[in-house]
């Protein structure tokens, strides 16, 4: 079956999207090495948006490279789950969202990396190695702050409760994805023993179910987007 | 440790390449050693710099006085005969 350009473009706006609200972090992590540690794990992000959105251009052979994917294109047209797009908050909020994200790279990536699409393959083989670090960071971070002072407890537990339905959306199938449902069983595999040793609960399961990875945003991708794109928009074809 | 909000400082050795020694590379701020590693990771070895990190408190290094250094490194200055500069070294050797 022949990759679609819809699912990898997903993957590109994925790593992009969260790439960029951590790069939001510069200089406002809450220690100079926690700092350029996001500061890392952001450009590996944009790192591998740029081998998927360019891979992603290719098969959508329409002549639009990486950096028109990326730079011009509307909200509506980026296809990140709403997850990655929610602003920042405290570093309870990010850490726990990127714990969550990082353990869906991990297992996404590590099936993909058995692709019959070789390109797929290649881009999840060197992904996800920076995937496993990353994860290896929230992770202890996450346990760190749940089980840590009264403060970072309540703030970890406070943005568990916010965050976890949104992680509904990377498990829906949809035609463009009809296996994601697969993956929920080792994801939580990961997730909850490190929510067990932060001492955190899962929240009760609800109905909702975003839609960002359908284009349907919530109204923060704007905000992000004009703020990404500014520069290219404002020159455009500018090299640098 | 008086300051709790604080984190402690670590000295952060790198190892560039198998078989050379860990060497001295910077210090840095952590909660404990095993965050010390990961953030040494980011700090220092994010051009590749390196295959193996140690970390060690900085508060355990005993360091020689500067005050003393007149007795305690200027006498080998002059002590050229100390020194095996007179050997020639054969090719095969690295690293010496």
């Amino acid at each position: 079956m022949a990759t679609k350009p819809e699912f990898v473009l997903r993957l590109g706006d994925n790593a992009l999207v969260l790439g960029q609200r951590l790069a939001e972090w510069l200089g406002h992590g809450p220690a100079l090495e926690e700092d350029i540690a996001l500061a890392n794990v952001s450009l590996d992000l944009i790192g591998q948006a740029r081998l998927w959105l360019g891979y992603a251009g290719r098969l959508e052979g329409q002549g639009r490279d990486e950096d028109r994917l990326a730079m011009l294109r509307a909200q509506h047209e980026f296809r990140n789950c709403t997850l990655v797009e929610l602003p920042n908050g405290d570093y309870a909020f990010a850490t726990v969202r990127r714990m969550l994200f990082d353990a869906y790279q991990r297992v996404l990536l590590a099936r993909l990396a058995q692709a019959p699409d070789a390109e797929v393959a290649a881009i999840a083989g060197k992904s996800r190695k920076e995937a496993d670090y990353h994860w290896r960071h929230s992770a202890d971070w996450t346990v760190r702050l749940g089980d840590g002072t009264e403060e970072s407890h309540r703030r970890a537990q406070a943005a568990l409760d916010q965050l976890w339905d949104y992680t509904r959306e990377l498990f829906a199938p949809d035609e463009v994805d009809p296996d994601a449902a697969g993956l929920r069983e080792p994801w939580l595999a990961l997730v909850e023993p490190v929510l067990d040793e932060a001492t955190l609960a899962v929240p009760a399961p609800s109905r909702f179910l975003s839609t960002g990875k359908r284009g349907v945003h919530s109204e923060h991708l704007g905000h992000l987007l004009a703020e990404m794109q500014i520069l290219a928009r404002s020159h455009p074809g500018a090299q640098w | 440790m008086t300051n709790q909000r604080e984190w402690p400082l670590w000295e952060v050795f790198i190892r560039s390449k198998q078989g050379l020694d860990h060497k001295h590379c910077g210090s840095l701020h952590a909660p404990d050693a095993a965050m010390a590693i990961k953030l040494a990771r980011d700090v220092y070895t994010r051009r590749n710099e390196g295959v193996s990190i140690w970390v060690v408190p900085s508060a355990a290094i005993s360091a020689s006085d500067p005050d003393q250094r007149e007795s305690f490194v200027e006498p080998m200055a002059d002590k050229i005969y100390r020194h095996p500069t007179f050997y020639e070294l054969p090719d095969e050797l690295k690293h010496m």
